[in-house]
């Protein structure tokens, strides 16, 4: 259909290549081959961040990234936050305040909210709607979801507490 | 029945009320939760769908040959390839009036008239964009009152399926758009109104809205000679087995239908959907098949009904409401779906929950050239509530009594007849809407606002049946490790069922939540279930999952009975199987059923003694500030209260209360699928808002009552759809305190608000 190229980059820490296409983006690209499908595609228009994706560190929406853009690029998603199978402040943050129902969205949320919190330790409501305005969900968990940012903002500050004593 | 229930209910203790963090929880905060949408077999060819541009027409031709030509195109698929295999290929829950693919005729924009399967996606895709169709136009009716009457007839001839045995006298009817009509009749209408004191008569219309589950419509149909597994993303498996068997004219045993988690359904994954085509497309591939929607092929897909409704109350010179007629037109699109449940079911509660001795009820299920509508949390009863709600305030205002006084002066209580003629229990319609007066601060003053922003608030309250009669199967196994599964084909959709299910078997095997395991729905493996709708699996699917947690811990007390142990020892059940087969093995299997009991509608009165198992109650109180010179309403306070009987996860109660309230409150404010000559024209969620997290208000609580439910499991009944049903004339009795503006039509965006404060100052604008 179209030239296929060799990319490489890294995933969650790891050393990957690919066979791309110039069509395929990000999301396929997950999926199809690496068989990762915590981003997802929703609304196909980069609206909904179900399918965010942290590309070099910045949060992207991978249904509009194009997958031949990563080439050379630091790829993390959902599936790389529980290291050595233990959750991250923010996925903690989650399940104890309840911050999700169907979880379709919940991976683009963890993201964002990792994302928020990197830059602002101790988010205000405004900072949190701000950052989240571009993540929808349509089980409006959003109240516990804003409560969950606030958890995850006080876990984050324990661990690093812990790990300065350590 | 009522006794035993009462004693395990004061037996409950550590599992029940507790709020158990989801089951699934770890799954999906790390990103490795199962959805069909994104799973994939070995082998697996993809679909997609080449779909109608006009809205009412006879296929003339479709031309295939281009996209054929496309290189990885394995098939173009039209009605006449599935025909040779599927010999009769129309489905539906209650008529079997869908074609898999479109018969000689398109019904609505966007009506799949023809698939390609590739093993690329894009292939595909590029080759349904080389498919061209021919129809000759026929003219077309969208709007539900104007379908009562028109002359364009949506079907030829209606097609009832056996599923329901009140439907069948539809059969082979001719001529009409009508696929059904809900009657009741209380008392004498038309005398007491022609007596009352003060006459009440208005007009209310909700629009088209859609579910748009994140997770959009997804099936893998993988079809043997010897059987077929679907994967689906379905909120009935037990249904759609049912559908598919017949299809094939199997017995469901060769059917299996398997149901991951689903990225929430709302109504939109109930009965069959894709299911039928992925079938199809499988049968001729001979390998899976997956059949995926786009988020915009949803428009295409199931919406919510829309709705006109007139009221008409007489009211005497004490102000009691002494007679009310309900005329409820439904849109149900072309294709029936379950509007004709919907017609019949919400019909039954269209006066409200007022005690009215004389009521005339007419609910009517029509075809319109449309995308289909079926169930949107609540089953009807939100476009009502919106109605019967806005109405009641309307004549509260106008007779210049205290809005939320003269519903207390008028609502029903526990022993009242319910306009179906049950008696009321267990509904506790009065202390939700004391709750929801308390928490607003109702009887303090208000403050009114000055200026350019005005505020104002509004209470609405409402009732509803649970779709009935309905059955749940459960089977609990007890392995020889004494850990414990439960088999049920409820589907955990976001609601947090599994979560619930596992406390209480939790609750009757005296173990921790957490340590049951609930299989994922799977119909070779999990028993029957009518479906994950309506409210319906916490008491249904509850008492099920109750009675064979029960029946596997009577047999665990006869296995010790029998092993000498002591009445009432607390050997580990481990030791017991040891004991028994000599090392880690075997199993104690316990199996429950549960159907409530029903009395049908009497057909002449639409009356019945037992209509519904129990009631939910909902009431919300909202506090807006409207800005009047742009009509934008603030919503600064939405309090809501439900009945749910015993909260057996209170944090998911809170949750479900809140979710649903505001997906309806996207319902009210801004969601409405715009049309232009069938044609859906914001069919993307860039021109569809949704409600986002800048979109709460500025404050919410959301609460239960204090209510037992005697019949419930642990006192508990429904909770998923209730808190949907008083956002919208909660707000609009709002708006209306805050401005003096009267909305009947939803939804209550700057523009309606804006025109309405124009026209009230004389100087309308002009339409379009």
């Amino acid at each position: 259909m179209s030239p296929q190229r060799v990319i490489h980059f890294t995933l969650n820490g790891a050393a990957a290549a690919a066979i791309v296409e110039p069509h395929h983006n990000l999301i396929e690209l997950l999926q199809a081959q690496f068989g990762l499908t915590g981003a997802r595609e929703a609304c196909g228009q980069g609206l909904c961040g179900c399918c965010t994706v942290l590309v070099n560190g910045r949060a992207v929406s991978g249904c509009l990234y194009l997958a031949s853009f990563v080439d050379g690029a630091d790829v993390a998603t959902i599936e790389g936050f529980d290291v050595s199978n233990r959750l991250s402040p923010e996925q903690e943050a989650f399940i104890e305040t309840g911050a999700f129902q169907c979880g379709y969205c919940t991976s683009g949320f963890i993201i964002m909210v990792s994302q928020l919190l990197d830059k602002h330790p101790d988010p205000s409501d405004d900072q949190i709607k701000h950052y989240l305005s571009g993540n929808l969900c349509r089980c409006a968990a959003y109240p516990e979801i804003i409560e969950a940012v606030k958890l995850a903002a006080r876990k984050r500050k324990a661990r690093a507490a812990t790990m300065a004593r350590a | 029945m009522a006794a035993i229930e009462q004693a395990d209910a004061a037996r409950a203790g550590s599992q029940i009320g507790r709020s158990v963090p989801r089951t699934e929880g770890r799954d999906k905060v790390t990103g490795r939760a199962e959805y069909v949408h994104t799973m994939r077999l070995p082998g697996m060819l993809v679909a997609k769908i080449f779909r109608s541009t006009v809205a009412h027409g006879l296929i003339k031709s479709i031309d295939t040959s281009a996209a054929r030509k496309i290189t990885g195109v394995l098939h173009v698929v039209t009605i006449d390839d599935i025909r040779k295999l599927i010999p009769n290929p129309y489905y539906g829950p209650a008529f079997h009036d869908q074609p898999i693919l479109a018969d000689k005729k398109v019904r609505f924009v966007g009506e799949p008239v023809a698939a390609v399967i590739a093993s690329d996606p894009h292939i595909a895709e590029q080759a349904v964009q080389l498919i061209t169709a021919e129809y000759e136009e026929l003219p077309a009716v969208f709007d539900e009152v104007e379908a009562m009457t028109s002359k364009v007839f949506v079907h030829d001839e209606l097609r009832p399926a056996a599923t329901f045995a009140d439907l069948k006298h539809l059969k082979g009817l001719k001529g009409t758009n009508i696929a059904l009509s809900f009657k009741l009749r209380r008392g004498d209408f038309d005398a007491a109104y022609a007596e009352a004191a003060h006459k009440f008569e208005h007009e209310f219309r909700t629009q088209k809205v859609l579910h748009l589950p994140f997770e959009p419509h997804a099936t893998i149909a993988d079809y043997k000679d010897t059987g077929v597994t679907l994967y689906s993303a379905s909120q009935g498996p037990s249904f759609v087995r049912t559908e598919i068997a017949r299809l094939l004219g199997w017995p469901e045993n060769r059917v299996r239908i398997k149901v991951p988690y689903l990225g929430s359904g709302y109504g939109a994954k109930l009965y069959i959907k894709l299911e039928a085509l992925a079938l199809a497309l499988s049968m001729i591939a001979r390998r899976p098949v997956k059949v995926a929607l786009t988020m915009e092929e949803m428009f295409y897909q199931i919406t919510k009904h829309p709705c006109t409704f007139r009221i008409k109350s007489g009211v005497d010179h004490y102000g009691r409401i002494v007679a009310r007629k309900c005329e409820v037109f439904w849109n149900g699109g072309a294709y029936a779906d379950i509007g004709p449940r919907v017609t019949q079911k919400a019909g039954v509660t269209a006066s409200g929950p007022y005690a009215i001795d004389n009521v005339w009820i007419d609910s009517h299920a029509l075809y319109t050239n449309v995308t289909p509508s079926g169930a949107l949390r609540g089953f009807g009863v939100p476009q009502l509530v919106w109605a019967y709600e806005s109405h009641t305030d309307m004549i509260a205002r106008e007779l210049k009594l205290d809005p939320v006084e003269f519903r207390r002066k008028n609502l029903m209580r526990d022993g009242d007849q319910h306009t179906s003629s049950q008696v009321l229990k267990d509904a506790a319609v009065e202390k939700v809407m004391d709750l929801v007066l308390d928490r607003m601060n109702w009887s303090r003053p208000f403050d009114e606002g000055t200026g350019i922003v005005r505020r104002g608030r509004g209470f609405a309250i409402a009732i509803k049946t649970v779709t009935t009669p309905t059955t749940s199967v459960a089977i609990v196994n007890v392995s020889a490790d004494g850990s414990a599964t439960l088999y049920c084909s409820t589907v955990d959709m976001g609601q947090g069922s599994n979560t619930v299910l596992a406390q209480i078997v939790g609750e009757v095997l005296n173990i921790p939540a957490e340590s049951v395991r609930v299989v994922q729905p799977d119909t070779d493996v999990t028993p029957y279930d009518m479906g994950t709708l309506g409210s319906r699996s916490t008491f249904h699917m509850g008492h099920a999952a109750r009675r064979a947690a029960e029946e596997a811990r009577d047999k665990l007390k006869q296995l010790a009975r029998e092993l000498g142990e002591p009445d009432g020892s607390n050997i580990p059940v481990g030791e017991l199987f040891k004991k028994r087969y000599g090392m880690q093995a075997g199993n104690i299997v316990g199996s429950g059923t549960y159907k409530p009991d029903y009395v049908s509608p009497n057909p002449e009165t639409g009356l019945s003694p037992n209509i519904t198992p129990f009631w939910m109650i909902s009431g919300v109180g909202a506090e807006v500030e409207v800005d009047i010179e742009t009509g934008h309403v603030m919503i600064a306070k939405l309090i809501n209260v439900i009945d749910c009987g015993t909260p057996i996860n209170p944090k998911l109660v809170e949750t479900q209360i809140s979710g649903a309230a505001l997906m309806h409150l996207g319902f009210t404010m801004f969601e409405k699928m715009h049309f232009d000559g069938g044609q859906v024209t914001n069919a993307s969620l860039a021109d569809y808002k949704i409600p986002g997290i800048r979109d709460l208000p500025g404050t919410m609580e959301n609460l239960t009552v204090d209510n037992f439910q005697h019949n419930g499991p642990f006192g508990a009944k429904g909770v998923g759809e209730v808190a949907t049903f008083c956002v919208s004339p909660a707000i609009a009795n709002a708006i209306d305190d805050a401005v003096g503006v009267r909305l009947t039509e939803l939804p209550l965006n700057p523009e309606a608000v804006y025109r309405a404060l124009r026209t009230r100052a004389g100087r309308p604008l002009d339409e379009s």
